[in-house]
């Protein structure tokens, strides 16, 4: 798919960091602040969306990303199962938040809250190579390719 | 800032009645844009800003996808349909539209009033979720924590609708 | 109540939808017009009035809206996108077959 004029590219070149740093904080913070995982993850599928749309991608290009986004995804929902595993692993139930047990923090700051971050983020994870995937998918799709 | 939700929601109706009403799948496709916009204003009116932040961005994602499929493939709506069949198609519409308000205004008599909600399990998370796990969003205390499994069933759901994509859509092994 | 009523008016339009169009794009905007209302309604059961958005501040004692509703919508919105990419990556590949979105065109799918 081709790309647009050279306005859109320069200021998508400009937003796009920001919204990706955005999109980071919204994941890392999503047990103090509105957000977490689907919020972050949707703001960064969003960035990487952006840019496709502004610079065009080849079709080559975008079949790499489509492979490496469906890995990365499925490597995000293993991180998740990982994590529910890691309850059973120490001998209690699936699922159960065994760092908030043993060492629960202060409500309110960054490394409290036990598993909760670290499932936010395999939620990012998951969420933003999932969207991408699905986006990239639909821009290489050619109508009327009998192949 | 509650009074706003009538003219919001009626302007969803609007939105809604265009965008299956008009000649042009490209218009109808922009007109749902409507809703789903308003919909995320609606929701920070409700208090709810997790709910916003993901309602704006999966709203513009659903338009580029739409309108990729439309622009790819047709966006004229030309169908005339066969007089009978019209009229059939018309009181059977009707008649399940009807059915559902009658059915739900009845429901609507156990329901408490707008802006006062029964809590009989939100007092529990209310008042044990930042003892009990530790994170001052409650909502991610509840889809992460007290609700994980269902996480993880919405995880697998979005896993597999990709999965799905992605096969119908392939180039290669298609006979 | 009025706020009910009109969250099931927008329901009843995308069934409307749903029943008497023919076009699958149609059909597919309706689905979509259907979900946004199941949103709007759980959303708008939990809210209540002068409540905050549900992020306790430690030490304060404050009045919350239902987080619970929150947190079922949350995960339906993000559903949503993934069953209508699916939906329509079904409807492009219909087109690509038959050369027309009119589901009563479709007569090759009957057995």
């Amino acid at each position: 798919m081709q790309g647009m004029s050279l306005i859109v590219k320069k200021i998508s070149q400009i937003m796009a960091p920001s919204i990706f740093i955005l999109g980071m904080y919204v994941v890392a913070h999503g047990h103090l602040t509105p957000g977490g995982g689907f919020a972050g993850g949707v703001l960064i599928a969003g960035c990487f969306t952006l840019l496709i749309l502004a610079y065009g991608s080849s079709k080559e290009r975008s079949l790499v990303f489509k492979e490496k986004a469906s890995l990365i995804e499925s490597g995000g929902i293993f991180l998740f199962l990982f994590i529910a595993l890691l309850g059973l692993i120490q001998g209690t139930l699936f699922f159960v938040n065994i760092f908030s047990r043993s060492n629960p923090g202060v409500p309110g700051a960054l490394f409290s809250s036990g598993i909760i971050p670290l499932c936010n983020i395999a939620i990012g994870v998951e969420v933003a190579a999932a969207l991408f995937a699905i986006f990239i998918t639909f821009a290489i799709m050619r109508f009327g390719e009998k192949l | 800032m509650v009074s706003a939700l009538i003219p919001l929601i009626g302007l969803m109706i609007c939105g809604a009645v265009i965008a299956l009403e008009t000649k042009d799948l490209l218009s109808g496709i922009i007109s749902l844009g409507i809703i789903g916009f308003a919909l995320t204003i609606v929701f920070l009116i409700l208090q709810a800003p997790d709910l916003a932040i993901v309602q704006i961005i999966i709203e513009t994602l659903t338009l580029i996808i739409l309108i990729a499929a439309v622009l790819k493939t047709t966006i004229k709506d030309s169908i005339e349909s066969l007089k009978a069949r019209k009229v059939i198609l018309w009181v059977a519409g009707l008649v399940c539209v009807a059915a559902f308000i009658f059915a739900s205004l009845k429901a609507f008599a156990d329901i408490s009033a707008f802006g006062s909600p029964v809590l009989r399990m939100a007092e529990y998370y209310l008042s044990n979720g930042v003892t009990g796990t530790g994170a001052v969003n409650l909502v991610a205390a509840i889809i992460l924590d007290f609700r994980a499994y269902d996480t993880l069933g919405e995880a697998t759901v979005l896993f597999t609708s990709v999965a799905g994509v992605v096969a119908v859509l392939r180039k290669k092994g298609r006979t | 109540m009025i706020e009910y009523i009109l969250a099931v008016v927008l329901f009843a339009i995308g069934l409307y939808g749903v029943i008497v169009k023919r076009n699958l794009i149609k059909i597919i905007i309706g689905l979509m017009i259907m979900e946004y209302a199941v949103n709007l309604f759980l959303a708008l059961i939990g809210y209540r009035s002068g409540g905050a958005p549900p992020i306790v501040e430690v030490g304060k004692n404050q009045i919350f809206v239902d987080p619970l509703p929150q947190a079922l919508v949350l995960t339906a919105i993000v559903i949503g996108l993934g069953t209508t990419a699916l939906l329509v990556s079904f409807a492009v590949r219909i087109f690509e077959k038959y050369d027309t979105f009119d589901v009563h065109k479709i007569r090759k799918l009957r057995g």
